[in-house]
């Protein structure tokens, strides 16, 4: 019989494979959970560099009710964002007034009319219009809408929430299709078969038993739309006017949040007051993104388990 | 019976079925219309861009250098720099997020952790760039202490870009089929030779699509390097990855807002060169993507 030791070496099959599979699979592991590291990673490094402000000079009833954005003033430095977070809400609220009804009416159109060939194609060209870069976006609008919105409407600037709105509809609403089309196909084709079965025409099935059942889908879609409206930056900056105003018509020029950081980063003093109280509208702006993420992330969640 | 029409018979139109199918139509109409009109400010916009900046686009454009205070000239120094940014992102952003996708679609279990990493990747992706700006001005610029650079630019939108590879790598892995794998190991292969030799080589073409909507991605962004690494204006070329460089995205923000008497053809050629370079971009990997489906094997 021979002794123990040499029988378990037999068995030990740990060759120079095994060691490289168990590498390997540290090293994907590392991977993977560098998208953990990174996302708290933006959280700490934003928040290490605005929390002096948040705790040294920040007066929160002022940062969220006052309309005085005045961080340069010699005197006396204010910083209240109200009027920045009233044009970032007036500018998507305009944006998703158009891109809500078109990019679900595109999806329904994609997703239940549409044969196969024009599908693909419609598809590519949603695609498309997600491609096109946010500075050429702000370029548009600051060139041709601008233009537009002057002749049409006859206002002596055309800068304003009007033109960003259009400008951010038209960003958001290939994603919003997207993930809309997305949540109609995921529709079990069996409840169409079943309806269109007693007699419902096409339009009869997507309104009364797609539609409903996708509900949480397209709720989730319009939620990422915001999510980017909320976000977009150079497009807003260039379209919007970039005027501290609380707006009282859609002619208005506005400031948006992103916008602010973006024109006065450059021109802040790293650690002054100032540039602490920018990295401060960054801590509010990711908070205010990563809610509305996990929000449409539970509500899809919620439609797949179904 | 009541005779609508059709000479009584039981399977005849009604007023009503008549009313439904005119009303389908409507609604079609409608719908169709919808999405035409989302899709048509693309060719709008390609139209204007063309007939206003096509005509001072050249190559001398694209090879010589802005003068004139940036009212003339090309963009050289630009293009080039847009390409170096790319490509170093490139260089962060694919070997992790393959590797992030391998792990998600090889190796992880549905557990609590990831979920975690889906749900960081997810909001990765819905992070606005001015944050990731300002995350890399704390991270890159400051903290590590790469100062404005090509270096804390490129990481930047290594960072901000990483979930699209994620995303497209993790898909393109997933549509080899399982009994592919199972045959593999089966023979005794390890998880990483299976990788190795079976998955990866199956599904390569369909990461290179990711990859190209990466580059497409990085090449359009702005925000977040115009305080990490790209430069209003610089009269030499970057010698080295700690160097600011101009980049094709910031120089069409700056020769339209800051710089005053451009002339207008200046920044609707730049604007062109650079949704013509994206375009190109985004229809090579969508070819790449037709192709491989047709010749799909399985």
């Amino acid at each position: 019989m021979p002794p123990l030791g040499s029988l378990s070496q037999d068995l030990d099959r740990r060759d120079f494979d095994w060691y490289a599979d168990k590498l390997v699979e540290i090293l994907v592991f590392a991977g993977g959970f560098s998208a953990i590291i990174l996302i708290l990673g933006i959280f700490f490094f934003i928040t290490r560099e605005g929390l002096g402000f948040v705790f040294s000079s920040l007066d929160i009833v002022e940062f969220f009710t006052s309309p005085r954005w005045r961080p340069t003033s010699e005197l006396n430095a204010t910083y209240g964002a109200f009027a920045l977070m009233a044009g970032t809400a007036s500018i998507t609220g305009m944006a998703m007034l158009i891109a809500v009804p078109f990019s679900i009416g595109a999806a329904v159109y994609i997703a239940e009319f549409a044969g196969p060939r024009s599908r693909e194609t419609l598809k590519v060209l949603v695609e498309l219009l997600a491609a096109i870069p946010s500075v050429v976006w702000g370029f548009i609008g600051l060139t041709l809408m601008n233009s537009l919105i002057i002749e049409v409407f006859d206002v002596p600037v055309g800068l304003n929430i009007l033109n960003a709105g259009l400008i951010l509809g038209l960003m958001a609403a290939p994603i919003m299709t997207t993930i809309a089309e997305d949540a109609l196909k995921a529709v079990p084709d069996h409840y169409r078969e079943a309806a269109e079965a007693m007699g419902a025409t096409k339009w009869q099935v997507t309104r009364r038993v797609v539609i409903p059942a996708a509900k949480k889908g397209l709720a989730a879609a319009i939620l990422l739309g915001v999510g980017r409206g909320f976000g977009e930056t150079m497009a807003v900056l260039m379209a919007s006017g970039h005027a501290i105003n609380i707006p009282g018509s859609i002619f208005d020029s506005v400031r948006a949040l992103t916008a602010t950081i973006a024109a006065e980063l450059g021109e802040t003093a790293v650690g002054s007051e100032h540039y602490r109280a920018l990295f401060t509208l960054g801590i509010f702006l990711f908070t205010i993104t990563f809610v509305i993420n996990l929000t449409a992330d539970i509500i899809v969640r919620g439609t797949r388990k179904r | 019976m009541s005779d609508t029409g059709g000479g009584g018979s039981l399977f005849a139109a009604t007023a009503r079925d008549l009313d439904n199918r005119k009303k389908q139509a409507r609604y079609r109409g409608v719908f169709l219309g919808m999405t035409l009109l989302l899709i048509l400010p693309v060719f709008l916009i390609l139209a204007v861009l063309i007939s206003r900046g096509g005509p001072i686009l050249s190559l001398g454009f694209l090879f010589t250098y802005p003068s004139s205070g940036m009212t003339a000239g090309g963009v050289f120094p630009a293009l080039l720099g847009t390409i170096f940014l790319v490509t170093a992102a490139l260089v962060f952003s694919v070997p992790l997020g393959v590797a992030a996708a391998l792990y998600l679609s090889e190796y992880a279990a549905d557990n609590w952790l990831t979920r975690l990493i889906n749900l960081a990747i997810i909001n990765l992706a819905g992070v606005p760039s001015i944050v990731h700006a300002l995350f890399g001005v704390g991270a890159f610029v400051l903290f590590f202490g790469f100062g404005t650079s090509i270096l804390a630019a490129s990481l930047t939108l290594a960072v901000m870009t990483l979930p699209v590879v994620i995303v497209s790598t993790r898909e393109s892995l997933q549509a080899v089929p399982r009994a592919f794998r199972e045959a593999s190991w089966s023979m005794g292969a390890t998880r990483w030779q299976t990788i190795r030799h079976i998955v990866l080589p199956n599904s390569v073409s369909g990461i290179l699509t990711g990859v190209i909507l990466e580059v497409s991605r990085t090449a359009g962004e702005t925000a977040p390097i115009m305080f990490t690494g790209a430069a209003f204006f610089l009269p030499f070329l970057p010698q080295s990855v700690y160097d600011q460089t101009m980049a094709l995205s910031l120089h069409l923000f700056v020769i339209s807002t800051q710089v005053p008497g451009v002339p207008d053809a200046l920044p609707y050629g730049v604007a062109l060169l650079l949704i013509s370079i994206v375009l190109i971009m985004n229809s090579a990997s969508i070819a790449l993507r037709m192709v491989l489906r047709s010749r799909k094997k399985w």
